[in-house]
């Protein structure tokens, strides 16, 4: 594992822990499709909720936020839709949500936007 | 508050709507967009927006960021809608408090500097009209904003001076104010080459001269023909010196006008207060004579040269749909331009002044050479003006060449015209003629409406006998009559006394005969 992936690795576990405060249930994290990864799957009540976290120890290149493009969001819902044929589910309640963490001296920022489509 | 609003200014022509700037923030990846008619340039405000806000430390959260024009059917053109749209995306993300109703008139550099833009004047104005009490412009607007009364400005060089005056609130003492700007202390550099122009340079040429005064002091159109090398274009570049300075209202409709300008770079501009000299090379299509432009309806050399000159140089080489677009403007002091964007209005009240030679190798008249054109090519050439627009022209006068006799006897004379005389004498018959036109609702000589004169000469039937009889003979069609009257009284006005049948005569004489080509 190089630099990166230890700091996304790293901001993905605080993600799991702040959606697991919020009562979130984790259904599964970094599963593999045909179009990528899904950082992280969870349950909200009823809904479905796939994930993006992205991580930042600078702000240098922009807010974590605005590395999620129009292309990010279109494999994310083509991946859900694959994850819920690999699970045999046929109709459910579905959401896309965003995950920033942010690192900077110690301190550890999370910002969650939900339903970003 | 994720939703706010600020107002500007959608610039037609030289009418302003009032354009509500609503600004959302929603929870949403971030992203900024601008919906309600914006065209390529104001599109690109969410980048000089987005970089401003970061650079002045104000920056707006990284959130979805919408911000909507209202009414969204109005077109929307420029970059002066920027510091409308920040002050609303940043009250909109809560660093704005005060709600001051302000109207904002502003480009924004990615530094965050408020930069100056076109057109600032009219949309003050439009701004009063509103019923807006205050108005946020940028500081190198101040001035011309400041022209317009009745209204707060407020000048600011950045935004973050502009959030910094917006947190003072109302309560702070208002942002010092330079001293007004009075008629006196604005004379840009065009204004004063007017001036320095002197007729005193011009030698041998009293009657010519004498018709530019009479010209100045009625506001006639004049066509002046005459051998390259006679002083043609000297003349007509010393008319605007001998015109007086604008008035006020006058000063106002011509700098909005230049303001509003794409061709004058006139950014920032203060109150014109010479009458303006516009003299186009002869390639000058009818668009660039009348007005024009891409979408949004922009002035042409007509309203640029409202209340002042318009100088056609070598005037049958003009193309002809751009001399007969004149017709139009001559009669009614105005142009009316439909584009995509909209339907604008402009002032075009100017004085004609057109300079030719007699032919095309331009010795027809000259004493000194010989014409080499032949007959055909001198006949056409002249007719290239047409009827309709010569008949428009008051003052039709042949200039010949001087000798070296008349240049010395000029030299030594010791009441040789100036132009500083001539400007004096000139206002003073300006104010006898308008004394006497405004009972009828009309300023210059030049401008009397048909009424006017009947009503002026109604006792005076002796005097335009001469005048009937060359009506009766066909030397003369009724707008040539009208235009001798008005130019009599011009005359008189000059005199200081009332019409006498001599400057009827005069007059004829210098509106001299119709068939031009025939010389």
């Amino acid at each position: 594992m190089n630099q990166n992936q230890n700091i996304g690795r790293y901001g993905e576990d605080r993600a799991v822990e702040f959606l697991k405060r919020l009562g979130y249930g984790l259904v599964e994290r970094n599963w593999r499709g045909p179009s990528g990864e899904i950082d992280i799957v969870a349950k909200d009540g009823d809904c479905l909720v796939f994930a993006e976290v992205k991580t930042r120890t600078r702000l240098g290149f922009g807010h974590p936020f605005e590395a999620i493009t129009e292309d990010k969001i279109r494999r994310m819902r083509a991946l859900a839709s694959q994850w819920c044929q690999a699970h045999n589910l046929g109709v459910a309640l579905v959401r896309l949500d965003a995950i920033s963490v942010l690192v900077r001296d110690g301190r550890v920022t999370i910002e969650h936007l939900k339903q970003v489509f | 508050m994720p939703l706010a609003k600020s107002y500007a200014i959608s610039l037609i022509g030289l009418n302003g709507s009032l354009v509500e700037v609503e600004a959302d923030i929603s929870s949403n990846l971030p992203g900024f967009v601008i919906v309600g008619l914006p065209d390529a340039s104001l599109s690109e405000a969410t980048a000089r927006v987005r970089a401003a806000t970061v650079n002045s430390s104000l920056p707006l959260p990284n959130r979805k960021l919408t911000v909507n024009l209202s009414p969204a059917a109005i077109p929307k053109f420029g970059s002066s809608f920027d510091l409308a749209i920040a002050i609303a995306a940043l009250r909109a993300a809560g660093t704005i408090k005060n709600q001051e109703r302000f109207l904002y008139v502003g480009e924004l550099g990615l530094d965050g500097s408020v930069r100056p833009v076109r057109g600032v004047l009219p949309s003050v104005l439009s701004a009063t009209h509103l019923g807006f009490e205050k108005v946020m412009v940028p500081q190198a607007n101040f001035a011309e904003a400041s022209l317009v009364g009745d209204i707060e400005v407020v000048g600011v060089d950045s935004l973050s001076e502009a959030v910094a005056r917006l947190a003072a609130g109302s309560s702070q003492r208002r942002i010092q104010v330079q001293p007004s700007h009075t008629l006196t202390d604005s004379a840009g550099e065009s204004q004063e080459s007017s001036l320095a122009k002197d007729v005193a340079d011009i030698y041998g040429q009293p009657f010519a001269i004498e018709a530019l005064k009479i010209a100045a002091a009625g506001g006639h159109h004049m066509l002046m023909i005459g051998s390259p090398g006679v002083g043609k274009t000297m003349m007509a570049e010393r008319l605007p010196g001998l015109l007086p300075d604008l008035a006020i209202e006058c000063a106002l409709e011509t700098t909005a006008l230049h303001s509003i300008s794409a061709s004058r770079n006139r950014i920032g501009s203060q109150l014109v207060v010479r009458p303006p000299f516009e003299a186009p090379h002869h390639s000058a299509s009818s668009a660039a004579m009348i007005g024009g432009g891409k979408g949004v309806p922009t002035p042409g050399l007509v309203s640029l040269a409202h209340n002042g000159v318009l100088f056609l140089d070598e005037a049958p080489e003009f193309q002809l749909p751009a001399l007969e677009s004149l017709r139009q403007a001559i009669e009614s002091g105005e142009v009316t331009i439909a584009r995509s964007a909209g339907i604008a209005r402009f002032p075009a009240r100017f004085q004609l002044v057109l300079a030719a030679n007699p032919c095309p190798c331009g010795f027809a008249m000259s004493k000194k050479a010989s014409c080499r054109c032949t007959p055909m090519a001198r006949q056409r050439y002249l007719t290239r003006l047409s009827g309709p627009l010569l008949d428009r022209i008051d003052i039709r006068l042949r200039i010949t060449e001087v000798n070296s006799a008349q240049v010395e006897l000029d030299r030594k004379n010791p009441n040789r015209a100036d132009s500083a005389r001539l400007r004096a004498q000139i206002a003073r018959a300006r104010e006898a003629g308008a004394a006497r036109n405004r009972i009828f609702g009309f300023e210059l000589n030049a401008q009397a409406p048909t009424s006017a004169l009947r009503a002026i000469y109604a006792d005076k039937v002796a005097l335009t006998a001469t005048l009937d009889r060359a009506l009766r003979a066909g030397q003369i069609n009724l707008r040539g009559y009208d235009r001798c009257l008005r130019v009599a009284l011009t005359i008189a006005d000059l005199a200081g006394r009332e019409v006498e049948a001599s400057d009827i005569a005069q007059a004829m004489i210098l509106r001299g005969e119709d068939q031009l080509g025939a010389a």
